[in-house]
């Protein structure tokens, strides 16, 4: 068994739709810590101390959230800038989080086809998110392949966004069962609801 | 003296003791008071009490009722209950009615004796039905308001009824009656007597006009002007004055008083005064109500009833049974939904208290032999007796078969709860307009008339009455509220209804005002759990705006005015632990000496900036070391290395 605690932020979550049915699966996961960031510290008061106690008895952080021009909503980096602290997370001493594993799970409103070279956001996502990888890195962390659902708002009326849910819910489960394959997905790229490597149970 | 006392005393205790058992189980207060009355009839009989004069007394408590039932009912609730109103209720009487009727004349009377009891018994008892469906909870329910629709129909068709017994008057009857007999019912007195038809039809819309006019414009500057001498009583009285005096009013004009204080209740339901007067009226309302029921028990003609045993309960049972099956049948014209159906159905198949009325002036008026009439009071009683067996019918059988289609809806009812908001000063009035910009509908309570005054300038929808007072909670509908704001002044009513709500109504989620930090303390030795200080923000954005006019960087300032807030919270658990309700702050050694500590870390912490209360403020945003790079670049370095190394 893997102690899992999922941070969600989301400042507009009542206009939310993916992100709103993923946080409706992942409530129903039993044994793992669901943590809304926003509903936790709606004036931006983050107590560090609480916050580095929740990291210290997790074993993967997975941060739930809307890509926000390129980046997370202002929320996860005031934790980050808060939490992470050096001597803590980092720096001269700072190994609390070594061998611990961040995972992502983001929604983006671009297409696929978006993120790519000849897309128009001109890099594939990953290239977004290499300052979470590498805050992973300096905090000898491992960094898994992000979940990631493509056309967010267009997802809804295609009908995507209950089989991104349900993805997310197993994802969550097979973390919590030791039933996911985290090297194959260190390695990888992205991973969705369609090819996310789950062992079945033996 | 001695004899009134004694038989208040009777009556009195009759209901204390048959009602609670009867609540215990499980057949309703209604069935309580009639089985007292029975119980005490023959003490009444040895007393020789005149029990249906007193019965007559008791009517009054109907009228009372109908001005509660007004008081809720909005007039724009009223005007689309139209259609119910005049076709089932108007369809109910005729068909029923009319089919009594014939039954009669089967059995061989009169058109004219027949036609009398089919009226009497097409009535349904308001006392029985309402109270009973109040107590349940099922006014507001489908079948709860056609029920009504259905009651207030008759109590306004008894008045042209009233006016149609004489009609039928059989001269041979008339001549063996004496005509110096009254029916009891006040009406030797009369403005109207005497007067051609359109001057009544005059008089009577004037009255009419002064009850909703007077309800509207008057109200409001008398009760100012009774607030000034802040007596409650007064208010009371004024209750009491207002409902007899318009009761006196329709009497006097020859109309129905259950219709003219109903109407009075609707032209007040919209006003701020809604709340006390239903506060004030209710336990007249009650104790009459219950007084009545005691004398229909104990009105019984045991005698007549044993000798006639089969005759009058066949009677009653197919009485029952048709007023239940019309009604069944109504339903489903008017698509009463299925479950309500039922409820419809059973709840308004008796005969009711106007049908006590007009057989008796039935008998007055030479219309029903007075031998017959007795028998159909037995058959009145006797129906209004089973009525709340039918309700537990209901409530047994019928209702738990729907109850699974109704346990969907029962969150959305809880959405609808109501927030009260307890004061509506300078503190108050901030939360209810936050309140009502985000959609919520608030119930506001202040008794200071000047707050109304100001607020209804703005057409802010405010209730007057004393927050603190359980009764006006009540009235306020505190039962189905989910949230209670206090916001009042006085920091030991504030406690005391803490205390009050925490004891008798747990599901309710209450935020309190706290004047300083002891108050806190009381609050939530009271048990309450969201407990605001009502000058702590102000003092802290105060402190912060001098902070930056020292010359601190803005969010310097704020974020040394986060740390002092964060601190008085561990401050104030700190002291929670020797703060004892029971002795006064500066008897409590314990509590002092542990402030002096707490209050020293505090100021040592703020001037040389190293406890606990510095490192909450520079916890953040403070740079990495040279240290801290150095460990980066070593670890690269040992990372490379591994990486190269095979």
């Amino acid at each position: 068994m893997s102690k899992l605690i999922v941070y969600y932020a989301h400042p507009g979550h009542k206009h939310s739709h993916a992100n709103k049915s993923m946080v409706a699966e992942a409530r129903k996961v039993d044994g793992i810590t669901f943590v809304d960031l926003y509903a936790e510290y709606p004036r931006f008061e983050i107590d560090i101390d609480l916050e580095q106690q929740r990291l210290l008895d997790h074993d993967v952080i997975l941060l739930q959230f809307p890509m926000f021009w390129y980046s997370t909503p202002a929320l996860i980096k005031e934790w980050q800038d808060l939490v992470l602290e050096h001597g803590f997370a980092y720096g001269a001493g700072g190994d609390k989080l070594a061998g611990k594993c961040l995972m992502l799970a983001v929604t983006a409103a671009g297409q696929k086809d978006a993120y790519a070279e000849q897309g128009y956001q001109k890099h594939p996502i990953r290239t977004f998110l290499t300052p979470l990888e590498q805050t992973a890195k300096l905090c000898h962390m491992d960094f898994s392949a992000p979940y990631v659902l493509y056309g967010s708002l267009r997802a809804p009326k295609q009908g995507l966004i209950a089989s991104h849910a349900a993805g997310y819910r197993r994802l969550l489960e097979a973390i919590r069962d030791d039933r996911y394959d985290l090297p194959a997905a260190i390695h990888g790229e992205v991973v969705s609801c369609d090819d996310l490597p789950i062992r079945e149970e033996t | 003296m001695g004899e009134i006392l004694l038989l208040a005393f009777l009556f009195l205790i009759a209901g204390v003791i048959a009602v609670p058992i009867a609540s215990r189980l499980g057949l309703g207060s209604v069935l309580g008071y009639l089985i007292a009355g029975i119980a005490i009839s023959p003490l009444l009989t040895q007393l020789h009490v005149d029990v249906v004069s007193i019965q007559h007394f008791a009517e009054f408590g109907v009228v009372m009722m109908l001005f509660l039932v007004g008081l809720e009912l909005e007039p724009r609730l009223l005007w689309s209950m139209r259609n119910k109103l005049l076709g089932l209720g108007g369809l109910q009487v005729i068909v029923t009615g009319a089919i009594v009727m014939g039954i009669a004349m089967a059995l061989g009377y009169g058109w004219s004796i027949a036609m009398a009891v089919g009226m009497v018994f097409a009535l349904s008892s308001t006392a029985i039905v309402l109270q009973t469906l109040n107590e349940k909870g099922l006014m507001k329910s489908d079948g709860g308001q056609s029920s009504f629709s259905v009651l207030l129909f008759q109590d306004i068709a008894v008045i042209p009824m009233l006016a149609f017994v004489p009609l039928l008057a059989i001269p041979e009857l008339a001549e063996l009656i004496d005509h110096s007999q009254g029916d009891g019912h006040g009406s030797g007195m009369s403005l109207v007597e005497g007067l051609g038809t359109w001057q009544h039809v005059a008089v009577t819309i004037a009255a009419i006009a002064a009850v909703v006019v007077g309800g509207s414009y008057l109200t409001r500057p008398v009760f100012r002007f009774i607030a000034m001498a802040k007596l409650r009583e007064l208010f009371t009285a004024f209750a009491l004055m207002m409902v007899v005096g318009i009761a006196l009013l329709m009497t006097l004009v020859g109309l129905s008083p259950a219709l003219g204080t109903f109407l009075a209740g609707v032209v007040l339901a919209n006003s701020e005064y809604r709340h006390e007067l239903e506060s004030d009226i209710g336990p007249f309302k009650g104790l009459l109500l219950g007084l009545f029921f005691i004398t229909v028990g104990a009105a019984i003609n045991f005698d007549l009833l044993t000798a006639n045993l089969g005759q009058i309960v066949a009677m009653t049972l197919g009485l029952i049974l048709i007023k239940f099956l019309v009604l069944l049948a109504l339903s489903y014209v008017f698509k009463i939904s299925k479950g309500d159906r039922w409820l419809f159905s059973l709840g308004l198949a008796q005969a009711g208290e106007f049908g006590f009325v007009l057989l008796a002036f039935t008998v007055a008026n030479a219309v029903i032999p007075a031998a017959l009439a007795a028998e159909l009071l037995l058959v009145v009683t006797l129906s209004m007796l089973l009525t709340p067996l039918l309700f537990i019918l209901y409530d047994k059988l019928i209702a738990p078969a729907y109850a699974g289609a109704q346990a969907g809806d029962a969150d959305e009812i809880d959405e609808d709860g109501s927030i009260i908001i307890a004061g509506v000063g300078r503190f108050g009035g901030v939360i209810n307009r936050v309140l009502l910009s985000a959609g919520y509908k608030t119930i506001v309570l202040d008794h200071n008339s000047e707050h109304l005054e100001r607020l209804r300038a703005f057409d802010i929808k405010v209730f007057f009455g004393d927050a603190t007072r359980p009764d006006l909670l009540h009235a306020a509908g505190i039962e189905n509220a989910r949230m209670l704001i206090i916001a009042i002044d006085d920091a030991e009513r504030a406690t005391e209804l803490v205390r009050y709500v925490v004891k008798h109504h747990p599901h309710i989620y209450i935020v309190a005002r706290a004047v300083d930090r002891h108050h806190v303390y009381e609050l939530w030795a009271a048990g309450c759990r969201d407990i605001i200080r009502e000058h702590f923000d102000s003092s802290v954005r105060a402190a912060r705006s001098a902070l930056e006019a020292l010359g601190h960087h803005p969010f310097d300032a704020e974020r040394q005015t986060r740390a002092y807030v964060a601190n008085d919270k561990v401050a104030m658990r700190d002291l929670a632990d020797v703060y004892d309700p029971d002795v006064p702050v500066h008897e409590n050694a314990a509590y002092i000496e542990r402030a002096k500590i707490v209050l020293a870390s505090h100021e040592d912490a703020m001037l040389d900036g190293t406890k606990s209360f510095s490192s909450r403020v520079e916890r953040g945003w403070v740079p990495p070391t040279l240290d801290d790079e150095a460990a980066l670049i070593a670890d690269d370095a040992l990372d490379t290395k591994s990486e190269s190394s095979p």
